[in-house]
């Protein structure tokens, strides 16, 4: 379809301002900083903008549409009431900079959130700065550093990540100053602890773990990796991509955990909105609280809660005053809708979901590793490659029929992967109409693999040439 | 029966897939965990729709808000009108539901957006690409300083004293792991403009990067054109810029900039407590490579007809792991959306008129404030929708009263700056209306 700059007509205007009802006063400005062309923006009329953004949604997969298992990211449905609640004017219409006695409703749904998080993880304080999942890492690994460094464990620069883990974990660390040093997995798909412990020496500052991991497996080996990292002086990191699967069944500071980060887009629903804003906050225990970044919000005995600096040996700040405001206003209000019994069972009912949904793709595809999984599985695509398809071709496919694809060729260790997350909130006929298209699929690649190869033929689009799309590389409209 | 909306599963078809799965208990599926939470968390019982919703109206209501409170206060959240088309179109939940377009096929709405974005935030600033965004303003800026040192490998910055204080801190907290040191450029007290003297003195071999801001801090407007001129072309050369105010001012890509960042909630993005807001990141194309964050670039599909997808991914964390230029993974494309949108309805026209408004207003409000004599000038830089006065009244008691009246005054330096004093900081936007200014300039005559 055409871009909106396409549709733009000379003379047409979409805005109207009132009058200016003060004085113009002569601009005071030097000559040369005052802009001499206008910026090249569309001019078109309300109806076009309208028509286009309605055009432009339709062209999009979304929950709301169907089906969308992208492994670790948690794709589940969106309740209306968060969005609703969240456009109140009490909390989209108000400035950071307001006085505290005048901001009692957010600071309290702050706090609130704050201790829930804290219950939730089996941790100690929160800070609720971090404005995405990866920001969370940074910001943990920044506490760790700092940590390690007024304790005079300076040295200690390396940081330890299974070969499943998410891109973020290692590109967390070295934005926090760390190097990474990788520890492969066992043929059961969790860490390979004989390899852990020959990394583990007095330079280890950390480890990274996603639990459960990202082929869906808990490191059932947790507590010895904890006392084997704890004996050395070295912390255990929480990536909480994978949260939706434990709640209420687990908590990470139970089994060791220092530090824990939440991605409150994906577990509390809040929704993803084509790629943010997430949020990302972090959990410590106590003896880092310390190091958080200012302020948290804290309460005093009169009931009245305030934003509290004291933090003496903090980080600094990562992002701009508090975090994702909003955001943390829908998932609030998601854990309020679900409370203590329902959190759980969001979290049993995502693993059944898992477990039944692998079960049913293993009578025609390869499950990577069979063992009994939590939230997500992954499916290893190898075998296809008899038929002269791919993983990236299946999954095209898969577009024709109107659901979406997995994650695709991650996690890296599995061959040709797919790791598939279907979620608590698809029903059992969802995910029986999907064990059908997957077989379908299947069954089309050994017969019609041309078909999966030119797939998808049904979309506004055909399959589009992303080597070009980088070579001859266009990124704004001229 | 299960007592929750969103969680499909009748006690039949738990049962099913129990049967299916050969188990008789959940906790079969959790037979891995050594350590099960045996307990019950600390969390209140789930609650109905109704009570959930009257419970947070109840919070948001003890919230003073801006639509019913009036406002002086800005310092880098600008309250900008938003045309009523904007929320609504936004809110189309195969925008909102949908996550990261790593399926180009059925994200062509995202990815055309995005590229639209990308356009129209080149267009603005007057660079050459654009990425898709960032967290906010301050995160962008910390990027771009770790990206300057990609560029020319070197550790020292030069940043403005009059950039955001938040931006500051949080560019420290980035780059002192990366062995990045910051320091700070003085401003001449007489104008509140950069000390440009200052700022050749500290430029040395090691110098990464020169950041300012456009408009700064106190409101005033940086000459760009002089600053360009005392900035060695080996050296990076960072714009913080605030997107409304580039209606009135030259772009800063006209001055030389090598990288634009800025905080874009001002461009049809409610406040929200300074969160979610919206990260812009802009540079020259000869650094596309190593810029952080997602871009979107237009490419054709099997039948050459046009289309979009994501590009450069191999700088980005998921393919590049460690050796990624930045750990970015989610941003901030849904507030990109709605910066895009506005954009679309102000139009080339419209960013002008907003500009120029908020000029006129700003300049009323600075006049009528002095005419009342409790205010002295402080600094006599051009500004654009912001200035600092110094009160004879205290700023506190100030705006104590103020607030009685239903007011937001100005923002309190001396919590930002030592040596403030009693100055403050006023802002006033095409929604500030001309009887507010006077009943506030009225209002203050009584006060002292």
């Amino acid at each position: 379809m055409k871009l909106i700059f396409e549709k733009s007509v000379s003379g047409r205007k979409s805005y109207s301002l009132p009058k200016l009802d003060v004085k113009e006063f002569q601009i005071d400005i030097p000559q040369h900083l005052i802009r001499n062309e206008e910026p090249e923006l569309p001019e078109l009329y309300e109806v076009d903008i309208v028509r286009h953004y309605n055009q432009l949604a339709s062209l999009n997969h979304s929950v709301d549409r169907g089906f969308y298992p992208l492994g670790s990211c948690t794709m589940k449905y969106n309740p209306f009431l968060n969005e609703e609640v969240a456009s109140l004017n009490g909390f989209k219409f108000i400035h950071p900079y307001q006085e505290e006695r005048t901001i009692q409703g957010a600071l309290e749904l702050m706090y609130e959130l704050q201790e829930f998080l804290k219950e939730i993880t089996g941790m100690d304080d929160v800070t609720l700065q971090p404005a995405a999942g990866a920001h969370g890492e940074l910001t943990g690994m920044l506490i760790i550093r700092k940590y390690l460094q007024e304790n005079n464990l300076g040295h200690k620069n390396e940081v330890i990540i299974p070969d499943s883990a998410h891109g973020t974990n290692p590109a967390s660390a070295v934005m926090a100053g760390f190097e990474v040093v990788k520890v492969n997995s066992n043929n059961e798909g969790r860490v390979d602890l004989d390899h852990l412990k020959s990394l583990v020496n007095e330079n280890t500052a950390a480890i990274m773990l996603t639990n459960p991991n990202t082929l869906g497996l808990f490191e059932k080996d947790i507590l010895k990796i904890s006392d084997l990292m704890h004996k050395n002086n070295a912390l255990l990191y929480y990536d909480g991509a994978n949260l939706n699967a434990i709640m209420g069944k687990v908590r990470p500071g139970d089994n060791g955990f220092d530090v824990v980060h939440l991605n409150l887009h994906k577990t509390f629903s809040t929704p993803h909105g084509m790629g943010g804003p997430g949020s990302g906050p972090i959990a410590v225990k106590s003896y880092l609280r310390d190091y958080l970044p200012k302020p948290v919000v804290g309460v005093k005995e009169i009931g009245e809660y305030y934003f509290d600096y004291d933090i003496p040996k903090s980080i600094g700040k990562v992002r701009s005053f508090y975090g994702n405001f909003l955001v943390l206003v829908k998932a609030y209000t998601y854990i309020l809708s679900m409370g203590k019994e329902g959190l759980k069972k969001v979290s049993e009912l995502a693993t059944l979901n898992a477990n039944y949904l692998k079960e049913k793709l293993s009578r025609f595809l390869d499950v990577a590793y069979p063992d009994v999984c939590k939230h997500e599985f992954v499916i290893k695509g190898s075998s296809l490659k008899d038929y002269g398809v791919s993983t990236l071709d299946f999954a095209k496919r898969l577009l024709d029929y109107g659901i979406h694809p997995p994650t695709v060729y991650f996690p890296l260790i599995v061959d040709e992967a797919m790791m598939i997350e279907p979620t608590e909130t698809e029903s059992k006929e969802t995910l029986d109409e999907v064990a059908a298209i997957y077989e379908k699929i299947v069954e089309e690649a050994k017969e019609e693999p041309q078909k999966l190869k030119n797939a998808p033929m049904t979309l506004s689009i055909k399959r589009l040439d992303e080597v070009k799309a980088n070579k001859d590389l266009k990124v704004k409209f001229d | 029966m299960n007592d929750f909306p969103y969680l499909p599963h009748t006690q039949k078809d738990i049962e099913e897939m129990f049967s299916f799965l050969g188990i008789k208990d959940i906790d079969e599926l959790y037979r891995d965990i050594p350590v099960l939470f045996k307990g019950e968390l600390n969390i209140p019982s789930g609650l109905s729709e109704m009570e959930v919703k009257e419970k947070l109206s109840d919070l948001a209501s003890l919230n003073k808000n801006i639509e019913e409170y009036g406002i002086f206060r800005g310092a880098g959240v600008y309250n900008h009108y938003i045309p009523s088309v904007i929320y609504p179109l936004a809110s189309n939940r195969n925008f909102l539901t949908a996550y990261t377009p790593y399926q180009a096929e059925v994200s062509q709405g995202t990815l055309q957006i995005l590229y639209e974005y990308q356009t129209q935030i080149c267009n603005l600033t007057a660079m050459e690409v654009s990425n898709s965004s960032m967290y906010d303003g301050a995160s962008a800026l910390a990027e771009a300083i770790l990206m300057s040192k990609r560029i020319n490998g070197k550790n020292h910055v030069l940043m403005s004293k009059l950039v955001h204080p938040e931006y500051q801190e949080v560019s420290k907290t980035y780059t002192e792991v990366q062995g990045m040191n910051i320091e700070q450029i003085d401003y001449v007290s007489e104008t509140g403009q950069l000390d440009l003297a200052d700022l050749s003195s500290k430029i040395t071999q090691e110098t990464s990067c020169v950041v300012v801001s456009y408009p700064n801090f106190f409101g005033v407007i940086e000459d760009l054109k002089v600053i360009r001129e005392k900035v060695p072309n080996e050296v990076v050369f960072i714009v913080v810029t605030y997107p409304i105010s580039l209606g009135l001012l030259e772009a800063p890509g006209k001055f030389g900039a090598d990288i634009v960042v800025g905080e874009g909630q001002s461009l049809g993005n409610t406040p929200s407590f300074g969160g979610p807001g919206l990260g812009i990141f802009a540079s020259k194309k000869k650094y596309i490579r190593k810029m952080p964050g997602r871009i979107i670039g237009e490419t054709v599909d099997q039948d050459g007809k046009r289309g979009f997808c994501m590009v450069l991914q191999t700088r980005e964390q998921h393919i590049r792991r460690e050796k990624s230029t930045s750990n970015i993974c989610s941003n901030h494309a849904f507030n990109a959306l709605l910066a895009s949108l506005y954009m679309n309805v102000i139009g080339k026209q419209g960013i002008r008129e907003v500009s120029l408004q908020n000029y006129h207003k700003a300049h009323y409000l600075a006049r009528k404030l002095l005419e009342t004599e409790k205010f002295k000038p402080v600094f006599d830089g051009p500004f654009f929708n912001e200035f600092v006065l110094e009160s004879k009244i205290d700023p506190e008691f100030l705006n104590e009263k103020l607030l009685e009246q239903h007011y937001f005054g100005p923002l309190i330096l001396k919590n930002f700056y030592e040596n403030m004093g009693n100055n403050v900081l006023f802002c006033a936007t095409e929604l500030t209306k001309k009887r507010d200014i006077d009943f506030l300039c009225s209002f203050l005559e009584g006060l002292s």
